[in-house]
């Protein structure tokens, strides 16, 4: 029962970033084009399960002192993995997101979930964990892109939606575009009750 | 000459690390409530962001391009991050226990902020020399300073403004934010 609650938190209750509000960069930086989101999120969640995995099997053996330092090798050994095989598998993804692959590791959430749950949780909660919160994180960046991209080049996942009349608004995939589309998206959130703060 | 000094304007105003590269969010948000926070992080950019793009680019030169090891970079930059923060807070712990406290649980978290790393990281990608490393490094951090401490003032602000409801906490601050990052734009025509 536990376990199906440690899922379904990450989809709406603490849904990263709306909700949880950490990992702004990536956030705003990738949410250009639906591809690039769904491709950010799918990485972050391999990254996330596994190093929570890992991290939940050797909670035991880490010294409480230098547990931040280890937890970043961790998840920095899980990025380079993610960042060869894209490359090697997914190049196009690869160039589109840049130096944003490798950005993974300072990705707030996943550092934030090693320390705030699978240090101290067992393997299948840390797994059903990692699973919920990656989950929640690409549905947040494919929203969050999806209405970027409509309004901002008139497609979604680069089929063409709008009509041959429509006016991009290019405001909406600028850097401004993003911060205030996600500003406007928590506060929607906010109708359902107060966000949590940093 | 003329060179540093546009990639200084350009890395400053133009293309600002936090508000047109999107790196750095976290702190962004998380510390501007009030102006001395904002001024410690900024200070602490400054500090370790110079520090770790000099160091991260020395050892990537000579060592991982030397030996052929630049798949490892990723690690070996976070590894070399870490402990450059560490060592900066046991620095201010001992020195400025004031600027300590008020940092608080953010001064670790300068080893998570996309910023240093990501400067780190475009540092060697874009194949900068050293000075360019050292130009680039330095005024990046002032650039996020910059935002940093900007949006601390407009906060501190909007402390006392009546806001509606729905808009309270991390909602307005981005739309601040991206209202600055507007007006960020101006510069365009200047590099």
């Amino acid at each position: 029962m536990s376990i199906v609650k440690e899922f379904t938190k990450g989809l709406w209750a603490e849904i990263p970033p709306f909700r949880f509000v950490l990992g702004l960069c990536p956030t705003l930086a990738v949410t250009k084009s639906v591809e690039t989101g769904i491709g950010m999120g799918l990485m972050l969640t391999f990254v996330l399960v596994f190093s929570n995995i890992l991290i939940s099997l050797l909670r035991k053996i880490i010294p409480p002192s230098v547990r931040i330092a280890c937890f970043i090798v961790v998840i920095a050994t899980f990025v380079v993995i993610v960042e060869l095989v894209s490359q090697a598998y997914a190049y196009p993804l690869y160039q589109k997101l840049g130096i944003f692959i490798p950005l993974i590791v300072v990705n707030c959430i996943v550092l934030g979930r090693a320390e705030a749950f699978a240090s101290k949780n067992g393997v299948v909660a840390s797994i059903a964990d990692g699973l919920g919160m990656g989950i929640g994180y690409t549905i947040s960046l494919t929203v969050l892109a999806a209405i970027r991209e409509l309004f901002g080049a008139g497609t979604l996942y680069g089929i063409k939606i709008m009509g041959p009349s429509f006016e991009p608004f290019t405001f909406m995939v600028s850097a401004p575009g993003a911060f205030v589309c996600l500003g406007l998206i928590l506060c929607t959130m906010n109708l359902f009750g107060k966000a949590k703060d940093m | 000459m003329s060179d540093y000094l546009l990639m200084a304007v350009s890395a400053i105003f133009v293309n600002n690390i936090l508000l047109a590269q999107y790196l750095g969010n976290c702190p962004f948000v998380g510390v501007s409530k009030k102006m001395d926070t904002a001024a410690g992080m900024a200070g602490g950019v400054v500090f370790v962001l110079t520090l770790a793009g000099v160091i991260t680019w020395t050892i990537d030169f000579f060592l991982l391009r030397h030996f052929d090891l630049v798949y490892l970079r990723t690690i070996v930059f976070i590894l070399v991050i870490a402990a450059l923060v560490q060592f900066v807070e046991t620095f201010l712990k001992k020195m400025v226990p004031p600027l300590y406290k008020g940092l608080g649980i953010f001064l670790p978290l300068i080893t998570t902020n996309c910023a240093i790393f990501g400067v780190c990281i475009i540092n060697v990608r874009k194949d900068f020399n050293f000075m360019e490393t050292l130009v680039f490094s330095v005024t990046s951090a002032i650039g996020f300073g910059l935002a940093l401490v900007i949006m601390a003032g407009l906060r501190e602000r909007m402390a006392t403004a009546r806001i509606p409801k729905i808009m309270e906490g991390t909602a307005v601050t981005m739309i601040t934010a991206g209202f600055m990052a507007l007006s960020f734009f101006g510069f365009l025509g200047m590099a």
